[in-house]
């Protein structure tokens, strides 16, 4: 490109057209390879070797500890805390021995799932789960056929079911009071019922958000600013400590559905939001055309503008129930026993006591929380390029 | 009583089934739903803890199972509602649970001001102070713990004594302050602080939870009265006078050597006191008075043991927790418990 | 909206019940949801007062001037047991505050370092950053909290053994002790000289950008502002005879006494908040430094800007329209979440609020007090973001 502009700044007189073909030049080294990728890579500048090296530090000093804490030193067989504590301590490892704990997890993982739910009725969690799954799948999968049909079942007749299986009391099925319920169980029933429940309240708020009619606009933004305004923790003891004494004297409701009008109200404010982005994204042409064919309000918005707006907002309301998994664990602050809240409590087991215990359990916590929330992340990318392509 | 209003207010109510109205009678309620309905401790060894199967057991777990017997013959119609510090008294005052047994102290203004009223009183507590003894070996005495951090529970009357104690002596001290009974032994069992400081029975609890429960020791100074009462609603007397005579019967039981071993026979006895505690003197009315059966003691002693069992299982020397009777023996061997006549 | 007023002009025609005319159908739905609420709050407000007579709970806000009773570990204010339930909760709001303040300026620090590290050439950096965002995005904040509290105590050495840093500084089990300041006599002069300092800095910046702009000549308006902001204080601090000295901490029987400490509870709470934001920030940073068209950059380096120039006139000013406003969601997350400080014995006003509650069994009232100061600081950080948005936002001409 450089050549051709020059030449006619040359001027006619000093024009130059080589005679000979130009020998050619040696191949440039390493394009490729191991050198050329770490010089583009890690070393191209002053400042990025500086860097470079810096990072490397730090993982040689961060790195191998951590492997070695969490897999060579481990502990991983014993029956109670001796494995996991010092020879002066009583135990069985030697001085100024550090590492996880993996036999607690071991010993205490049915309880991290299932909570103290009775040992022979657990068979009826493992098959709402399988249910689950087997609803589920088919739902995320694009191409899977069917769609309406299977989110009906996984969205108004799985919870259902789900209801009588856990729960129990009728059926030949024995009654499992929620108390006994806790761990990983709890978790997921507070995270399902909290989307079940506030996506349709949410759409139906949103809805009103962007309604003319000043007193439903006016209740729908009040309502969702100041749950929006405030901590879950103040909603879920508002749940727990308030709820009682608004209902008639002597009336008395299970605490885990306390917190779950806690944890529902709180993610309708936000589903709320979320679903509103959705709805204004949809060109006015869209509504007018609906008018136009002389559909009523609720015409409209069930079959042209919420389909459209919906589907916009699949990764917002995938990533509002990824805070939704996360904020679960807060039932612990209002003395539920969530995941967290289950794992935190068996620090304090007599049999597992030891300074590694409270080090293990929160990592167990924190991997299982993360495959949760990284898997659900990559499926809203993976929906958002989808639906990106989808409209281009 | 099904409250249907409220169901059909709540969509989801269907969770609600427990929903029940608590009028005047607690009694009455109680017997028409089929079980009592006990608020304890989330997790206290030796007074109320749950083992993996959900399963509770401990002093205060007996209690509520001792009033079961009375009302129902069956120490094991009650179910239990694990509570921690905040939500104990909004769950009785609400209904949602009939009977308080979890290590309440008992004071005028939770008395008068909460709306509700205590039957009794299970056991004497104080609060005292636990060090590391290996790590503070020179520490003999609380009035040493000048400018030391202490772990304590938030919410509860003995972050206001610890604060008290400390005034009147002049001392300073670090507060580090929990919600949770857990945190605070995880603090504590971390090194956070210097001194553990609650009730002395939740001290021995808690000292076997520790990493090293052997390097803990308990001071010897008590710096509160901590009566644990029972508590009920207000201004249910009837109620309040099942439990409260319940109490006092496992006290007389103790006091007559009646056991849970020996009950059948003892209803025989030629002690006409035993015989009128046991209903099986003539023409007895005072299990009826009280709106339960004559047997109402029997039933007790046959489902717990009396106060003396009951201590022993587990706080006492066949527990871990190896606490010893002190301001909870009998009267007669210089406690306070004193078991009010049956008569 | 127009496209209603079409409809409606549409439906009436003669012969149509008034019943299906969208006005009166307006007022009608209005009318039976707001007689809905009311009758709902009737009948809760019903039931709350003929339950808290029933337990027999005063209501009202009288029970704040009572003598709390309790001590608090941390306060930035003058507190003691004998103070009343509303110092307390004053000592909560503030402590909610302080720390929220100073998580947000790490959080976005961190944040802003970790969002441009994602876009780094540096293949090493950008994995450490994205390992970084994933990792933290995806657990639970509570569970962070708990990390960094176990972590920091099960690491830390016994007061005894404590890490000695620089300047008399010390770490342990107990927290971060070092001196504290004692400022002598004539140390007003200090204040003054920043304060100076900082009005001449103004003044010369400003007559920089007016030369600049009649002359075209650059004036190191930087440099000169720092040799002003801080020489002119160092030159008081000099000529007032060094009026400073330090309380270092000493070993006393249990903790070390004197200096000031920072204890670890908040310690765990502050850097849970600002690394857990931290990498929403950065999250939200990359997509705004990704927002501005790369013609920018390019368009930037034909006009001969260096990189840093570049970054600091052409994007940055660009991406922050894109990042401000989720940034300010994120603003608002910190200081929501730092509720959580209940979990690990931090004195905020939700934990503070408990206590009282529990003490005095006011539950409706310590609720509507947290909502309240809650909504309040949420409510002036929306405020204040979006006249900071308003200020950065494109002025079209």
């Amino acid at each position: 490109m450089a050549n051709l502009d020059l030449t006619p700044r040359l001027g006619p007189d000093l024009n130059f057209v080589r005679k000979e073909m130009a020998a050619a030049e040696r191949p440039p080294i390493g394009v490729g390879g191991l050198t050329h990728w770490l010089r583009t890579n890690l070393f191209a500048t002053p400042t990025d070797a500086a860097l470079s090296i810096l990072a490397i530090l730090a993982l040689v000093w961060f790195l191998p500890p951590m492997f070695d804490w969490l897999f060579i030193n481990a502990a991983w067989t014993g029956s109670d805390r001796t494995a996991c504590i010092t020879v002066a301590q009583g135990g069985l490892q030697p001085a100024n021995w550090s590492g996880a704990c993996w036999p607690f997890i071991h010993a205490k993982f049915e309880q991290f799932i299932y909570g103290r739910y009775p040992m022979e009725e657990r068979w009826r969690v493992n098959l709402t789960a399988a249910l689950f799954v087997l609803l589920l799948v088919p739902l995320l999968i694009p191409r899977a056929p069917y769609k309406k049909l299977n989110a009906l079942l996984f969205f108004v007749a799985f919870p259902v079911v789900a209801f009588f299986l856990l729960v129990g009391g009728s059926l030949d099925l024995s009654y499992v009071e929620t108390p006994l319920w806790g761990g990983l169980l709890v978790t997921l029933v507070l995270a399902f019922v909290g989307i079940v429940v506030s996506l349709p309240l949410g759409i139906i708020l949103a809805m009103g958000r962007r309604s003319k009619l000043p007193v439903i606009k006016l209740l729908s933004v009040i309502f969702i600013e100041t749950v929006r305004g405030v901590p879950l923790v103040t909603v879920l003891f508002m749940a727990s400590v308030m709820l009682p004494l608004f209902l008639p004297p002597g009336t008395n409701f299970d605490k885990l559905l306390r917190a779950l009008i806690g944890v529902a109200l709180f993610e309708t404010a936000y589903l709320a939001e979320v679903v509103r982005g959705g709805l204004q994204a949809i060109p006015k042409g869209q509504f007018e055309g609906a008018d136009s064919l002389g559909l009523s309000y609720w015409q409209k918005m069930r079959l042209i503008i919420l389909p459209q707006a919906l589907k916009l907002v699949i990764p917002g309301i995938v990533n509002s129930f990824i805070s939704l998994f996360k904020d679960t664990s807060l039932v612990y602050i209002i003395g539920m026993f969530d995941l967290l809240g289950i794992v935190r409590q068996n620090f304090s087991d007599t049999n597992w006591a030891s300074p590694e215990t409270p080090a293990t359990g929160l990592i167990f916590a924190g991997f299982v929380f993360w495959i949760f929330c990284f898997g659900m992340s990559r499926y809203s990318i993976f929906m958002e390029r989808r639906l990106d392509t989808s409209h281009k | 009583m099904k409250k249907s209003v409220f169901k059909s207010v709540l969509g989801v109510a269907a969770l609600a089934w427990t929903a029940t109205v608590a009028n005047a009678g607690t009694l009455d309620d109680v017997k028409a739903k089929g079980f009592l309905q006990c608020g304890v401790n989330t997790s206290l060894a030796g007074f109320s803890a749950p083992n993996d199967k959900g399963e509770w057991s401990g002093f205060d777990v007996d209690y509520c199972r001792a009033v079961a017997a009375a009302v129902f013959g069956d120490a094991t119609k009650v179910k239990f509602t694990p509570l921690n510090a905040k939500e104990r008294f909004t769950a009785l005052q609400s209904g949602e649970i009939d009977l308080l047994v979890r290590n309440t102290t008992y004071t005028i203004s939770r008395d008068t001001a909460l709306g509700l009223d205590f039957a009794g009183i299970n056991y004497y507590d104080g609060q005292g102070f636990m060090i590391n003894a290996k790590k503070l070996s020179g520490i003999n005495s609380a009035l040493q713990l000048s400018g030391a951090s202490i772990c304590v529970q938030s919410g509860t009357t003995t972050e206001l004594n610890l604060a008290d104690y400390f005034k009147t002596n002049k001392m300073e001290y670090n507060p580090v302050v929990f919600e949770k009974l857990e945190e605070v032994n995880a603090a504590y069992d971390a090194g956070r602080c210097d001194a553990y400081t609650s009730d002395q029975s939740q001290l021995y609890a808690v000292r076997l939870s520790l990493a090293n429960p052997d390097d803990h020791v308990v001071l010897p100074e008590i710096i509160s009265k901590e009566p644990f009462g029972l508590g009920v609603r207000q201004g249910d007397s009837q109620w309040a006078d099942v439990v409260r005579w319940t109490h006092f019967a496992m006290l007389n039981a103790e006091e007559f050597g009646i056991t849970q071993a020996n009950v059948e026979e003892m209803k025989n006895s030629a002690n006409p006191e035993i015989k009128r505690l046991l209903g099986s003197e003539a023409d007895t009315k005072i299990g009826t008075d009280l709106g339960l059966t004559n047997d109402w003691v029997v039933r007790i002693i046959k489902g717990v043991g009396n106060y003396g069992e009951v201590f022993e299982r587990n706080l006492g020397a066949s527990s871990p927790l190896k606490i010893a009777r002190g301001l909870n023996a009998q009267w007669t061997k210089g406690g306070l418990q004193y078991g009010v006549p049956v008569r | 909206m127009a496209t209603q007023d079409i409809a409606e002009s549409g439906r009436e025609s003669p012969g149509v019940s008034f019943l299906y005319d969208p006005k009166i159908r307006g007022i009608v739905y209005q009318a039976v949801v707001f007689i809905a609420i009311i009758g709902l709050i009737y009948w809760i407000v019903g039931n709350t007062v003929a339950n808290l007579q029933r337990a027999n709970i005063a209501s009202g806000f009288s029970f704040l001037k009572g003598r709390a009773g309790f001590d608090v570990s941390e306060s930035l204010i003058a507190y003691s047991s004998d103070s009343t339930y509303a110092r307390a909760l004053l000592v909560g709001v503030l402590n909610t505050l302080y720390v929220a303040a100073i998580g947000i300026v790490t959080a976005s620090i961190i944040g802003f370092l970790v969002g441009i590290g994602r876009l780094s050439r540096n293949w090493l950096i950008a994995k450490i950053c994205l390992v970084y965002v994933e990792v933290f995005r995806n657990i639970p904040t509570l569970l962070v909290i708990f990390f960094w509290y176990f972590g920091v105590l099960s690491v830390l050495p016994e007061v005894r053994e404590s890490y000695s840093l620089p300047f008399s500084s010390f770490l342990n089990k107990r927290g971060l002790f070092f001196p504290d300041p004692v400022w002598g006599d004539k140390a007003w002069l200090i204040g003054v000289a920043v304060l100076v300092g900082l009005a001449l800095s103004v003044l010369v910046s400003r007559w920089a950008r007016s030369r600049q702009m009649a002359t075209g000549q650059i004036f190191p308006v930087y440099r000169t502002a720092a040799a002003l902001i801080f020489g002119l204080p160092l030159l008081a601090f000099i000529l007032a005879g060094f009026p400073l000295s330090f309380n270092y901490p000493k070993l006393g029987t249990f903790n070390l006494a004197g200096g000031s400490q920072v204890r670890p509870e908040f310690l765990a709470l502050f850097l849970a908040l600002s690394f857990y934001t931290a990498s929403f920030i950065a999250e939200v940073v990359r997509a705004g430094i990704l927002g501005v068209s790369k013609g920018q950059t390019e368009a930037a380096s034909a006009l001969g800007l260096r990189p840093g120039q570049t970054m600091r006139q052409v994007v940055v000013p660009q991406a922050l329209r894109i990042i401000i406003p989720p940034l300010t969601n994120q603003y608002l997350n910190l200081i929501k979440n730092s509720s959580l400080a209940i979990a690990i014995g931090f004195p905020d006003l939700v934990a503070v609020g408990g206590t009282i509650l529990n003490q005095t069994g006011q539950a409706i009232e310590i609720v509507a007090i947290w909502m309240a100061i809650y909504l309040g600081i949420s409510l002036a950080t929306s405020a204040f973001m979006n006249w900071f948005n308003g200020k950065m936002a494109l002025v079209e001409r």
